[in-house]
């Protein structure tokens, strides 16, 4: 297991978002988080990459304890966060935004590599190298998104609601492109998803939220044809 | 002749209100504050820059001892004072108004201090070339050498920072923390340390301002020159006028006032020095309150 | 409870020498002007540097009709705040429109500004400017009646009428108003306020309010100049009221009595350590900036509601304990 989380609490306030929550993810694994709106989905992704504090609990990343680590750091240890709605810097070309990926590596040459490897992936974002980024297309700001994250050579990628606001066919092309990504890179990837089939569907494990707590855990096919999912998630 | 005199000084004091209207600006993007203080810091690296002249003589030796000094005390006053401030005081009935509580109480602090360490009488800085203007067949014009230093010095200046913040990976930092502080954060980037290196620059671009402000005056100052009053208050309605978050809307904004005061007291009324700025910052905002360099928010803050 | 606090003052103005009557009188007149800044910013959430400039419009409009008109007295100190209410709701009209820094940096420019126009116009008595002369008080009060007791009387008649009058507009719709835009503008709008206008008058009250303290504090002085209404008077008048605790009127004494205690505070310690000059003309400056900047670091909401805060807490954790023993 390279991401073991135990008993992970986090508060908003007075209100409990997270609650005792504990998950594994083996190594190169692609885990879909899903549940309801307010599940605590997002509040969870955030406390993993340090940007929420958890009031109580353990994340072990790799052999390493990480609870409270602050992000900065978090991505020097290879813990790369993609967050809710298309994370990009509107005033920033595409090319620096996807350099502020590897700002912190300081090394001009694996820079350049990493920056020829993303436009290799998104050869979209090739296209639009020294376009401003709020010139981009939905679908093109979350590729850059993800790019981003690319750039700082992640081992574990954290990913929050990725096809939000998509059209159909852009979030089939997204979701290949995380599949892909995650077999190529022997990336583990840990997907909070709302659009619950799709992520499902491209998922090796599912985890199943509901008002902060670890309702279902379990390859992710066993959750397409659990009927209680399916009539609470899946809509059918 | 007349008109091209009247330009010529509006650039240069413009050019002197866009130096303070950057350090406005560059504040204001770290931490979203601005810093009321900031001619205050100016007027102590100013007596930095005395200090090191009485000491060596020389103007160009002081001009980078400014500089250092007040980048110096800029990030102090950071890492001290803001950071607390964040701490402490951005919740509850008075978040909105305590950053600027506080940075008018550290103007008052600093005041103090200097009148403390310096006495409240006029000292002087000697400009280090002849403020006596250019001769052009025979009939002499306001625009002097001195004048002409400062315009090359703020040239150079703000060449510098924009290699600084275009072309560097530094310069990335500080913009993606200033547009996105949390995508920054998880991109790598320090934060925390990015805002203290902004306030740095800040201190040390209000330095410069406050240096030439004394010599392209009379090169008396005090901790009560009404030089300053007016370099804080120009340099905020530049930065006003810039749209607050654009370091060319900050330059802009500094020529745009600087000429148009120019122009005001040659041709309107000469009494109107210390209200003309007032007059034109309300025009501003009811005609365009987001700046030149528009911003979409509106005056939030 | 007004007329009681007044009873108490005329006896205590009866005991006490001559320059401690001076010092009420100032107190008073702090009163007026804290509390003009409490309602502004604690409660509209505005911040205000340019409260001077206000008081300098009602001194200035009170002593151009004394002297021009010769008008009764209290003619002239309800003209002081109607010229300065005049002066704050064309601010206040701007002001509506910009918020935190942005008002805070326009007053400042104003602050910094309209003094000097004093210069500008010949009836405004130029750098010298106007003396502003009350009149002796009234045979009746007796012989021994002095003209700095006259000044504390009307002084402290005046701010128990501001302070009445403000603690009645504060608990009044307005006030309600003020703190729902303060707290949330747009929630506030969705409630059916208009916020631009509540602005606007919350700003033309606090302007007239500052105007009568401004008048006031001219009659203490005996003249209007543009040296009495100095930047340094606007930041004075913004420490006291975040000493007083800026969101609630309660506290509003303790800021006024600080500001008129420090100078005196200052020349004892600064006697006491042996200073030199320049320290001890500039201790008071460092310790109002000093206590401005902790306060609103440690204190943000001011002593009073601080020890309420704490009391509150302490009855609610005496109340739990008691439940447990049941």
């Amino acid at each position: 297991m390279s991401l073991n989380v135990s008993n992970l609490t986090v508060h908003h306030g007075a209100i409990c978002a997270v609650n005792q929550v504990s998950l594994a993810v083996p190594t190169g694994k692609l885990a879909a988080i899903i549940g309801a709106n307010g599940a605590g989905k997002t509040t969870l992704l955030r406390a993993l990459s340090g940007l929420n504090k958890p009031t109580s609990g353990v994340v072990n990343w790799m052999g390493q304890t990480i609870t409270g680590v602050k992000p900065e750091k978090l991505v020097r240890l290879g813990i790369s966060h993609v967050s809710e709605g298309k994370s990009v810097i509107p005033e920033l070309t595409v090319k620096e935004n996807l350099e502020l990926g590897a700002i912190w590596r300081k090394n001009g040459k694996e820079m350049k590599e990493s920056l020829d490897q993303v436009v290799t992936i998104f050869p979209r974002l090739g296209e639009r190298i020294s376009q401003r980024s709020d010139t981009l297309s939905g679908g093109e700001r979350q590729m850059l998104a993800i790019g981003r994250a690319i750039m700082s050579k992640p081992k574990l990628l954290l990913l929050d609601e990725p096809s939000l606001g998509l059209a159909p066919l852009v979030v089939e092309q997204i979701f290949q492109t995380i599949r892909d990504l995650t077999t190529e890179m022997r990336l583990t990837v840990l997907l909070v998803e709302q659009n619950a089939m799709g992520a499902l569907k491209i998922a090796d494990l599912g985890i199943v939220l509901n008002l902060g707590k670890v309702v279902a855990v379990n390859h992710a096919q066993a959750l397409i044809e659990d009927p209680a999912v399916r009539a609470a998630y899946l809509g059918y | 002749m007349q008109l091209l005199n009247t330009l010529l000084i509006g650039i240069t004091a413009g050019s002197i209100y866009a130096l303070m209207a950057i350090a406005f600006v560059l504040v204001w993007r770290s931490t979203r504050v601005v810093n009321f203080a900031q001619a205050g810091m100016a007027l102590l690296s100013t007596y930095f820059g005395y200090e090191a002249v009485s000491r060596i003589g020389s103007f160009w030796v002081a001009l980078p001892v400014a500089m250092i000094g007040g980048a110096l005390f800029a990030a102090l006053v950071e890492l001290i004072l803001m950071r607390l401030l964040v701490k402490h005081a951005s919740s509850g009935p008075i978040a909105g108004v305590a950053p600027i509580i506080a940075t008018l109480g550290l103007l008052g602090v600093i005041r103090s201090v200097i009148s403390m360490i310096w006495g409240g009488q006029d000292l002087r800085i000697v400009a280090p070339i002849s403020n006596n203007g250019f001769t052009i067949n025979g009939s002499t014009l306001v625009f002097s050498p001195l004048k002409l230093l400062v315009l090359v010095v703020v040239a150079v200046l703000l060449i510098l920072l924009t290699i600084l913040f275009q072309k560097t990976n530094l310069g990335l930092a500080l913009r993606a923390s200033a547009h996105a502080p949390e995508i920054a954060r998880l991109s790598g980037v320090r934060v925390d340390s990015v805002r203290t290196l902004g306030w740095a620059l800040a201190g040390a671009a209000g330095a410069v301002a406050g240096l030439f402000q004394t010599v392209n005056g009379n090169g008396n100052f005090s901790p009560d020159s009404i030089e300053f009053s007016l370099l804080l208050v120009s340099g905020f309605i530049a930065a006003v006028i810039g749209g607050l978050d654009s370091l060319l809307g900050a330059v802009l904004g500094g020529l745009f006032l600087g000429i148009t005061i120019s122009f005001v007291l040659m041709y309107v009324s000469s009494g109107l020095f210390f209200i003309a700025p007032f007059i034109i910052l309300l025009i501003v905002l009811f005609i365009r309150p987001q700046g030149i360099i528009g911003v979409k928010a509106g005056r939030r803050a | 409870m007004f007329i009681l606090g007044g009873v108490v003052l005329y006896f205590l103005s009866g005991m006490v020498d001559e320059l401690r009557v001076y010092q009420g009188a100032t107190i008073a007149v702090y009163v007026i002007a804290i509390s003009s800044i409490i309602l502004l910013t604690g409660y509209s959430g505005q911040v205000s540097l340019g409260h001077g400039a206000l008081m300098a419009v009602g001194a200035y409009a009170a002593a151009v009709l004394r002297i021009e008109f010769n008008l009764p007295i209290i003619l002239c100190f309800v003209v002081a705040v109607l010229a300065a209410a005049i002066g704050g709701a064309l601010l206040g009209a701007a002001a509506a429109r910009l918020s935190g820094p942005y008002l805070a940096g326009t007053t400042l420019a104003l602050a910094i500004g309209l003094p000097s126009l004093a210069n500008q116009f010949a009836v405004l008595g130029g750098e010298q400017g106007l003396l502003f002369d009350v009149g002796f008080p009234p045979l009746a009060l007796g012989e021994d009646f002095t003209q700095y007791k006259w000044f504390f009387w009307i002084a402290a008649l005046a701010a128990l009428i501001s302070m009445w009058v403000v603690r009645n507009l504060l608990s009044s719709a307005y006030g309600r108003a003020w703190r729902a835009g303060r707290g949330n503008e747009v929630a506030a709008q969705l409630a059916g306020i208009n916020t631009a206008r509540s602005k606007v008058l919350a700003f033309t009250i606090s302007a007239g309010i500052a105007g009568l303290a401004g008048a006031l504090l001219a009659m203490t002085i005996g003249t209007v100049s543009p040296s009495a209404f100095p930047l340094a008077l606007s930041f004075s008048l913004l420490t006291g009221a975040v000493l007083s605790g800026i969101t609630t009127l309660g506290g509003v004494i303790i800021g006024a009595v600080v500001l008129v205690a420090i100078p005196e505070i200052a020349d004892v310690v600064a006697h006491r350590l042996g200073s030199s000059e320049s320290v001890t003309t500039n201790l008071p400056g460092l310790i109002v900036s000093g206590l401005l900047i902790l306060t609103v670091l440690f204190v943000p909401n001011g002593p009073v509601e601080q020890h309420r805060a704490r009391k509150a807490k302490h009855a609610a954790q005496h109340a739990s304990s008691k439940k447990d023993k049941h």
